[in-house]
């Protein structure tokens, strides 16, 4: 019977349980790597103790309401003129995200369509390894291409800008995020089965229509799954924005104002000379928790979205 | 009659495909002018940074120490020797954590337990946990008490290492599922423990690849800039961090952030001529690792 469920699932613990008991010492190492693998859960304890702690000493001196429905964000001026309104920066960080994604989105699938339908095998091995170098690049090195070159370049067009805005930051941003979604569409469409495809041109179906109506529909679980990476990571980016966006006094809406969202607020506030236990220093920890959750949220519906499209092909 | 009816239907596919070719001619086009456009943003990059910072390298500038008056004798020396000791310290960290998890999570963990998945999704959505929020758990545990290192090399290089750490996890995992079960078979018939097998026949086995996801990860730590500052590292340093544990320390992509913020051109400049150094620095790592892919990965 045992012999029967000898796959390679079975046949190694089979062997390994009787063997590692042998010889002393072969369990202290298994607890030492056991020990190892743990500092990853205690990464995330650590993270989340530290968002929280210091959250609720925030929460103790800002009232949560003022802090999560209040639409004016100033920690960091005196007096009246102080005012901890978050919606402001999550308002920041949804619009900048959200050009990044009008600029993300149709290259990345494009792109990913392309390497998955159309190119030759050939065409592939150079291309991905080059889109691969694109999202190595750091992100420091975005924030000056958006600064440098972009937002002079939108001048030129025609845009009325400052030095620091939000459409220029927003499409470096784009640009970042790109390969990230060519690269996870591309692995959700080329998981699709040719079978589907020979189907669809069976029955007559042109390239274009297998394309868009067949194999697109069928990876659409991975697509999202590709998007909801893209966009994770922008709502996530600290430096392009930190760099090039600026600061803006206001909820805007115009792209051509400067702008700055959550990560690059907590990094420049934490560049600046105030007190470790001040109310302004603990800021960083609130937008932290808030954008921690926001990403949290957004990594485990991106999970969940891959997971279906694995199953159902493999 | 019939030879009318056959001429009619020819030409209605012969309109037809032709209708369809030209579609798909088009759609093609778009869809490989998205790609173009990618490509198109690479190289304005990579142009822009050399025409901005091409003429200011020199051996002067990777020796000197940066100034915050005159650009002409501002150098980054200090960014470098940082950028180096963190990526060493870094290393030193994340090869024994990383490779120690992925060999507990291939060879040892039993996946009906509980704990073993919850390490599993972990490492996971730890991958995906914005940098800034890693500098935030570095101020708060690595800066400050409990560890209470200040903001020193050692602090940032830990932060850095809990950063990508699940980069090398993620890739050391796949080059130790990559060796075939008969090698382990083969060793334990011969009476080696388990342990043995691993140490003996599996790491040897793994190590291109463990090797290339180390690079990996280092050449996405090299390029972060937000846990820094997170940390309070310096970005401007006029002198070497003597010593891992109490001197203050910069890092190349810190000074970037310091010149390219400047509202001095002349300063923004020495901030390209920084960025070409440290995509050197990036592409000689990347050079690495497909060299090593290529000349010692084992083709089971």
């Amino acid at each position: 019977m045992e012999a029967t469920s000898s796959s390679v699932a079975g046949v190694r613990p089979s062997l390994t349980k009787e063997r590692t008991s042998r010889r002393s010492g072969e369990q202290a190492i298994k607890g030492l790597l056991l020990f190892a693998a743990l500092l990853s859960v205690l990464t995330t304890t650590g993270i989340v103790i530290a968002l929280a702690r210091e959250t609720i000493d925030f929460f103790r001196e800002v009232p949560i309401a003022d802090y999560l429905f209040g639409t004016k964000w100033t920690p960091l001026a005196g007096g009246d003129q102080q005012s901890f309104g978050v919606l402001e920066l999550v308002h920041n960080t949804l619009y900048l995200t959200g050009l990044g994604l009008l600029v993300a989105v149709p290259l990345g699938l494009g792109s990913a369509l392309y390497l998955a339908e159309y190119a030759s095998p050939r065409f592939r091995r150079i291309v991905k390894p080059i889109l691969e170098v694109l999202a190595g690049v750091p992100t420091i090195v975005f924030g000056y291409f958006a600064l440098s070159f972009v937002t002079p370049l939108l001048k030129d067009i025609g845009f009325d800008l400052g030095t620091f805005n939000a459409l220029g930051a927003g499409i470096v941003l784009g640009i970042l995020v790109l390969p990230t979604i060519a690269t996870v569409a591309d692995d959700a469409l080329t998981s699709v089965p040719g079978s589907l495809r020979e189907g669809a041109f069976g029955l007559g179906a042109s390239k274009v229509q297998v394309s868009l109506r067949v194999i697109f529909p069928a990876a659409l679980s991975g697509v999202v799954a590709a998007l909801v990476l893209g966009a994770s990571r922008a709502i996530g980016e600290t430096v392009i924005i930190l760099v090039a966006g600026g600061q803006a006094p206001e909820i805007t809406w115009d792209p051509t104002e400067a702008m700055q969202s959550m990560a690059p607020f907590i990094a420049a506030t934490s560049q600046s000379d105030i007190p470790a236990q001040s109310v302004e220093a603990l800021t960083i920890f609130a937008v932290g928790a808030t954008l921690f959750l926001m990403t949290l949220v957004l990594n485990l519906v991106a999970i969940r979205f891959v997971r279906r499209y694995r199953q159902v092909y493999e | 009659m019939s030879v009318a009816e056959t001429t009619i239907t020819r030409r209605v596919v012969e309109r037809a495909s032709r209708g369809e070719k030209t579609k798909d001619l088009l759609f093609r086009s778009v869809l490989l002018l998205c790609i173009g456009i990618a490509f198109l943003s690479l190289g304005a990059l990579v142009f822009d940074v050399i025409r901005d910072g091409g003429s200011k390298l020199s051996l002067e500038f990777l020796t000197d120490f940066p100034s915050r008056v005159s650009p002409e004798r501002s150098g980054i020396q200090s960014a470098i020797v940082g950028t180096l000791l963190l990526m060493a310290l870094c290393a030193a960290f994340i090869v024994p954590v990383g490779v120690a998890t992925a060999v507990y999570l291939e060879e040892y963990a039993d996946r009906d337990r509980w704990w073993n998945r919850l390490i599993e999704v972990n490492i996971q959505n730890l991958a995906a946990v914005p940098s800034v929020v890693y500098g935030i758990l570095g101020l708060a545990f690595i800066v400050r008490d409990p560890l209470a290192l200040g903001r020193v090399l050692l602090a940032g290089a830990l932060t850095l290492g809990l950063l990508v750490l699940p980069v090398v996890i993620i890739v050391a995992r796949e080059a130790i599922r990559a060796v075939p079960p008969s090698i382990r078979e083969g060793s334990m018939a011969l009476g080696a423990t388990q342990w043995q097998t691993i140490w003996k026949q599996v790491l040897p086995g793994a190590l291109p690849g463990i090797a290339t996801g180390v690079i990996l990860a280092l050449s996405r730590a090299i390029g972060e800039t937000a846990p820094l500052l997170v940390i309070g590292a310096a970005t401007f340093a006029r002198f070497n961090p003597g010593d891992l544990t109490s001197d203050a320390f910069t890092a190349l992509p810190l000074t970037i952030f310091r010149f390219i913020s400047d509202s001095n051109t002349e300063f923004q400049s020495l901030g390209a001529a920084a960025i070409l150094v440290l995509l050197a620095l990036l592409v000689v790592m990347n050079t690495g690792a497909v060299f090593l892919r290529n000349r010692y990965e084992q083709k089971w």
